[in-house]
């Protein structure tokens, strides 16, 4: 008995060791978020003076209105072709519905970076102008599948047979897709739609290949941190680190994190 | 309209985002600025400066993948065994960090590994000698580690956890010590998550650029930087895409590599 209680504390000791691995530096960062010296090297009080720099900066509210309208963007287009191209996969014969599968993997098993160039070709290619709108493609490109896998779950678990009910009482096909579809599966197109949204506002490598004249907050902090070590960066980490935070516990709320 | 019409718009933009601009990385690969065929591209990579770096990338990501695998095994390991009874919050804090965005954790880690960071003050009050860190292999690997460590917990301990334990239980019973259940029921029995695990943590770990570059300030040169460098300051995407494409096919062969493995692993879902 001794012995299974001293293994346990030795797992409970490992497990502290890993979380505070994982924590420490994200802790540290949070507060020299509000030191008063620009050295990370003393604490010489507590300010607020990061984050007033940090709302006067224009180049940083700039960059957090590109991120903020790409997300939205991103999200609701994403949503809506995500959505339809579940229900219309679950319709589909199986072979082609299986090319559409695996073609919704390639972005995700295709290194961002490799993703990045290949944007960033075909637009110089087509001279297309890399802003913010070659961004939003791409993040919607890299969105949808997160829509598509969480939708089709739902679609799985709905009973096939209430569409054709619908269709059969007198419903058209649109009616049947809007009063019984959409409704049955919408845990699923928020859950989507929530997690497209937190990739979109995380990205850095693909916006960074496919945009020159606007930057989002993820491009900032790189290009600061390639500088060297900023205060304002700090306060800006931490309100980008709060706001991931609230969204995945909204997601959390849905899903369950694991099973994302 | 049939109901299948509604995926048009989808498979349309999948086509156009993703499968054309890889297509462009290929036909960049093989013709020169000009665009005519050629091999070139190729035969430049294959010089001993490229495939230098090339290694680097390889060896840097196998280390931070065995010590993901190190520490995230026995982290998974315990997570799944029944001794705690908040398990279940302690895996959301794991997995938490993995959400917030890698530059950010990453930039954590420079504050602690500068010259004048958080490390070498504490160790310089203590009296010891401050100590170089950031600029040293072991500081990308272990930024790599940081950001990549929750990626192999996490299909570990899902593994582990839908494991039937009284399997555990019958080994015990037919005689097996403790050390013998691990390595006789519990690690042949977890592969599929040890798979996936090192497929989400070894194939982004291959292809990262900023991590390198932010704890190294560009003294450790990866694929990734190359890749960087090519497309952004020296413009010399034909190049880029050549190294691209390399880079690419390797993942896939090795993500194939692993499949055969473990046929039923659904690994490299995620990153």
């Amino acid at each position: 008995m001794v012995r299974t209680h001293r293994a346990k504390a030795l797992k409970g000791a490992y497990l502290a060791l890993v979380l505070a691995f994982l924590y420490i530096p994200i802790v540290i960062m949070i507060a020299l978020s509000f030191n008063k010296s620009v050295s990370r090297a003393e604490w010489t009080g507590f300010t607020l003076d990061w984050y007033a720099k940090l709302f006067q900066s224009k180049q940083i509210m700039a960059a957090l209105r590109v991120t903020l309208e790409v997300a939205v963007l991103a999200t609701a287009v994403s949503t809506v072709i995500g959505t339809l191209g579940a229900i219309g996969m679950q319709a589909m014969n199986t072979g082609m519905a299986n090319v559409l599968v695996n073609m919704s993997y390639l972005p995700m098993t295709t290194p961002d970076i490799v993703t990045g160039v290949s944007l960033m070709l075909m637009f110089v290619f087509t001279k297309v102008p890399m802003g913010k709108w070659t961004m939003l493609m791409a993040h919607i490109a890299f969105d949808t599948p997160y829509v598509l896998f969480s939708v089709m779950p739902k679609l799985r678990q709905m009973n096939p047979n209430l569409y054709e009910a619908a269709l059969d009482l007198g419903c058209s096909p649109l009616q049947a897709l809007y009063k019984v579809i959409l409704p049955e599966i919408s845990p699923g197109i928020v859950t989507g739609a929530l997690l497209a949204f937190t990739m979109s506002l995380d990205d850095f490598v693909i916006s960074y290949f496919t945009s020159n004249t606007d930057q989002n907050l993820a491009m900032i902090v790189y290009s600061a941190a390639r500088r060297g070590v900023e205060p304002t960066m700090y306060a800006l980490s931490t309100l980008m680190f709060v706001a991931i935070m609230a969204l995945l516990l909204a997601v959390n709320r849905r899903s369950g994190l694991e099973n994302i | 309209m049939k109901r299948s019409w509604y995926a048009s718009p989808y498979a349309l933009w999948m086509v156009l985002f993703t499968v054309v601009p890889l297509l462009f990385v290929c036909w960049y690969a093989f013709t020169t600025p000009s665009g005519a065929f050629t091999l070139d591209n190729f035969s430049k990579i294959a010089q001993p400066m490229y495939l230098l770096v090339l290694w680097d990338s390889l060896r840097l990501a196998l280390y931070c993948t065995a010590l993901c695998l190190l520490i995230g095994y026995p982290t998974a390991y315990f997570l799944a065994s029944r001794d705690f009874s908040r398990a279940q919050s302690l895996v959301v804090l794991i997995i938490v960090p993995m959400w917030m965005n890698f530059l950010l954790r990453t930039y954590a880690m420079m504050t602690l590994l500068e010259d004048n960071g958080v490390l070498n003050t504490l160790m310089r009050a203590m009296g010891l000698p401050g100590m170089k860190m950031i600029g040293t292999e072991g500081a990308v690997v272990l930024g790599m580690v940081y950001n990549y460590l929750p990626f192999m917990v996490l299909p570990i301990y899902t593994v582990l956890k839908k494991m039937d334990y009284s399997v555990i239980e019958a080994a015990q019973d037919l005689g097996c010590n403790p050390l013998q259940v691990v390595s006789r029921v519990v690690l042949p029995m977890s592969i599929p998550g040890v798979v996936s695990g090192i497929t989400m943590v070894f194939m982004p770990a291959v292809t990262t650029f900023s991590i390198s570059r932010l704890l190294s300030s560009g003294m450790v040169y990866l694929v990734g930087d190359m890749i960087e460098d090519y497309f952004i300051s020296m413009n010399n995407r034909n190049v880029g895409s050549s190294i691209s494409l390399v880079m690419l096919v390797l993942i896939i062969l090795s993500i194939g590599f692993l499949r055969k493995v473990d046929p039923d692993s659904e690994g490299g879902g995620l990153w």
